[in-house]
């Protein structure tokens, strides 16, 4: 029996990101309360970052950004698809696939009550959204995933609903935008089935990138495991949020290996970007219109 | 007897047995009528008890077996179910990752590029193949070769059998992540037959990564996952110790998989796993092999991509409401 990584950390798909670089509001898995879960109710809240108390109004303002420091806050994914389509022109694609319980999967929670639990917390009804809009009057195709459901991990309504997305995508020859926030990867509590959805992702994409499509690959806080390891490192252009947790083994389960303090920095974005695996670290306030800008470049 | 590791307890009295018999075997009087009748008879109780406990193996002791110290590894299977292997190094980027071996290899008729994990035998082995636990020049060496098999139309082979990709510093700085995509987005259009067998432990991205192919194959006693017990225990349980929970809840057992049609096939192992003979193993995939390359081989190209498309495509489970049809 291998005495590495097999015991005390092994694989890497689905990790536990709490112990996260700039992450102080990244929760585990949603077995615990939420308390820090992006931006708390009341006026005021503090930055995890710089730690100084904010005018809530404030990071609204700034699509949730801190003003004094620039520490990006998590935002749910209707909000996100404000910040990025233009105003009214969502319309959602395959809402109407729900999540099931295959293994009938219990750990100290049944997964059929995680989901119940889950769906009635964050209002979605899985970890991903879907549709069609329009950028600057461009249509797009653009699914988020929010890290709010199960640490936006991938089972296999994610999957489904990521592929359908491609596959229309590319009928309708639409630029496809995919925003990642998935801590999660691959779901665990759908087993062998959320691995698979990497694969099926994956080869809908190249499916999509063979007829010529576009697809501009959106990373943000925090994105790893089975995500990390597919769809989203597939972009034609990669951007990421700054400061971000992007990786595929959790930080505690390198650091359990390795046995070594991780290097300042490590897995973020910055560490991506330097590394020559992302294109452009973009701040959320610009993220609409370098989108904007890529696809006019490439648009034909 | 060594003291067994402890989720190997199972296989204690098989191995008595088997010692027994060894013992009388070697014994001065081996040839005498008496011991001959007490082996047989003793070879006897062992097949039975040995037919008894693999076939209730739990999935927690199905790992074990998966992870045992003498299961034939990829270099056991190079050698035993091809005529010729000629290794191929190197990923031509950064180094040559150990945990990946590639190359030629002869079986019957065919020419393959065969790829396969090593996690190793001797200490020094393990130690310089990370235990089977690639970096991203092992997944890029995969990718490399597998292009290389596609230009001269030679089918692609897959060994299975990692703990996981390797989780580590400079694999996150060389883009592990990125690695693995790249392999799942390439292996569904590589135009050449790819046939994989999880041989051992099918430990989630690193597994997978050399696992998009036409045909999946599990051996009987390997196991194949979303993530290890021990990783599943800790994140979900807070402690490792639930592993055995986390294992029967992960479903991850051949059976389990042939179900959720994510393999198409199951290979019988030997009686009492791969590890008691390896040969018989061996035999039992080379024919499998040879089956399915000689059915490939009739597949025109156009639906053998089609097919290997659908086949990952249509994997998933949910559920599907009604009157809401959509289409953007
Ligand atoms: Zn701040």
């Amino acid at each position: 029996m291998s005495t590495l990584p097999t015991n005390s950390s092994g694989s890497a798909d689905a990790v536990s990101a709490s112990a996260g670089a700039a992450t102080s509001e990244t929760v585990a898995n949603g077995t615990t309360p939420r308390k820090k879960r992006g931006i708390p109710e009341g006026l005021w809240l503090r930055c995890p970052s710089c730690r100084n108390a904010i005018f809530r109004k404030d990071a609204d303002k700034r699509s949730k950004i801190c003003p004094e420091c620039g520490y990006h806050f998590y935002v749910s994914a209707p909000e996100r698809l404000e910040q990025i389509l233009d105003s009214g022109t969502f319309e959602e694609w395959d809402a109407n696939l729900l999540p099931t319980d295959p293994l009938s999967f219990a750990d100290k929670k049944a997964y059929a009550d995680r989901l119940k639990a889950e769906q009635k917390r964050t209002k979605m009804t899985d970890a991903c959204v879907t549709g069609g809009g329009m950028i600057r009057a461009r249509r797009v195709a653009i699914g988020i995933t929010d890290s709010a459901f199960i640490m936006g991990s991938m089972g296999s309504v994610v999957g489904e609903r990521l592929a359908r997305m491609i596959e229309r995508a590319g009928e309708q020859n639409l630029p496809l935008i995919i925003v990642s926030g998935s801590g999660g990867g691959a779901r665990m509590h759908e087993g062998i089935l959320s691995l698979m959805q990497m694969a099926k992702v994956s080869a809908a994409l190249a499916r999509y990138h063979s007829k010529g499509g576009l697809f501009i690959s959106v990373l943000t806080n925090p994105t790893m495991g089975g995500v990390a390891a597919s769809f989203a490192s597939l972009g034609d252009v990669i951007f990421a949020e700054p400061e971000a947790l992007i990786g595929f083994a959790g930080p505690r389960t390198v650091k359990a290996t390795i046995r070594l303090e991780l290097p300042e920095g490590f897995q973020t974005s910055e560490f991506l970007l330097e590394h020559g695996f992302i294109d452009r670290i973009v701040p959320r306030e610009g993220l609409k219109s370098e989108i904007a800008r890529v696809i006019d470049y490439c648009g034909k | 007897m060594d003291a067994l590791p402890p989720g190997l307890a199972f296989e204690e009295p098989i191995i008595e047995l088997e010692e027994q018999i060894r013992q009388l075997e070697s014994a001065d009087d081996a040839q005498s009528g008496k011991n001959v009748t007490k082996i047989r008879k003793l070879r006897k109780e062992l097949a039975d008890k040995t037919k008894e406990v693999y076939d209730n193996l739990s999935p927690w002791e199905m790992v074990q077996v998966a992870r045992h110290k003498n299961r034939p590894h990829t270099p056991d299977y190079l050698s035993l179910c091809f005529e010729e292997f000629m290794e191929l190094h190197g990923d031509r980027r950064f180094g040559d990752d150990r945990a990946i071996l590639t190359g030629f290899a002869k079986i019957g008729a065919h020419k393959v590029m065969a790829i396969g994990h090593d996690k190793g035998k001797t200490y020094q082995e393990r130690t310089a193949c990370s235990f089977g636990c690639a970096h991203p020049e092992g997944y890029r060496k995969a990718l490399l070769k597998m292009k290389m098999a596609e230009k001269y139309q030679i089918p692609i082979i897959c060994f299975i059998d990692t703990p996981g990709a390797y989780p580590g510093i400079g694999a996150e700085e060389r883009g592990i992540s990125q690695a693995i995509a790249e392999n799942l987005f390439e292996m569904s259009q590589v135009k050449t037959p790819i046939i994989c067998v999880v041989i051992g432990e099918g430990g989630s991205g690193g597994a997978i990564g050399i696992g998009v192919g036409d045909r999946v194959a599990m051996l009987q006693n390997s196991y194949y996952s979303v993530i290890s017990p021990e990783g599943c225990a800790g994140i979900l349980w807070k402690s490792h110790k639930y592993a055995e929970q986390a294992a029967g809840a992960l479903k991850f057992t051949a059976d389990e998989l042939l179900k959720f049609g994510v393999i198409d096939h199951i290979i019988e192992e030997p009686l009492g796993g791969a590890h008691r003979d390896p040969h018989l193993a061996a035999n039992r995939l080379r024919n499998f092999f040879l089956e399915e390359l000689k059915a490939l081989g009739q597949v025109p190209l156009e639906q053998l991509l089609e097919e290997r498309y659908e086949k990952f495509r249509k994997i998933g489970v949910f559920l599907e409401q009604a009157g809401e049809s959509q289409n953007g």
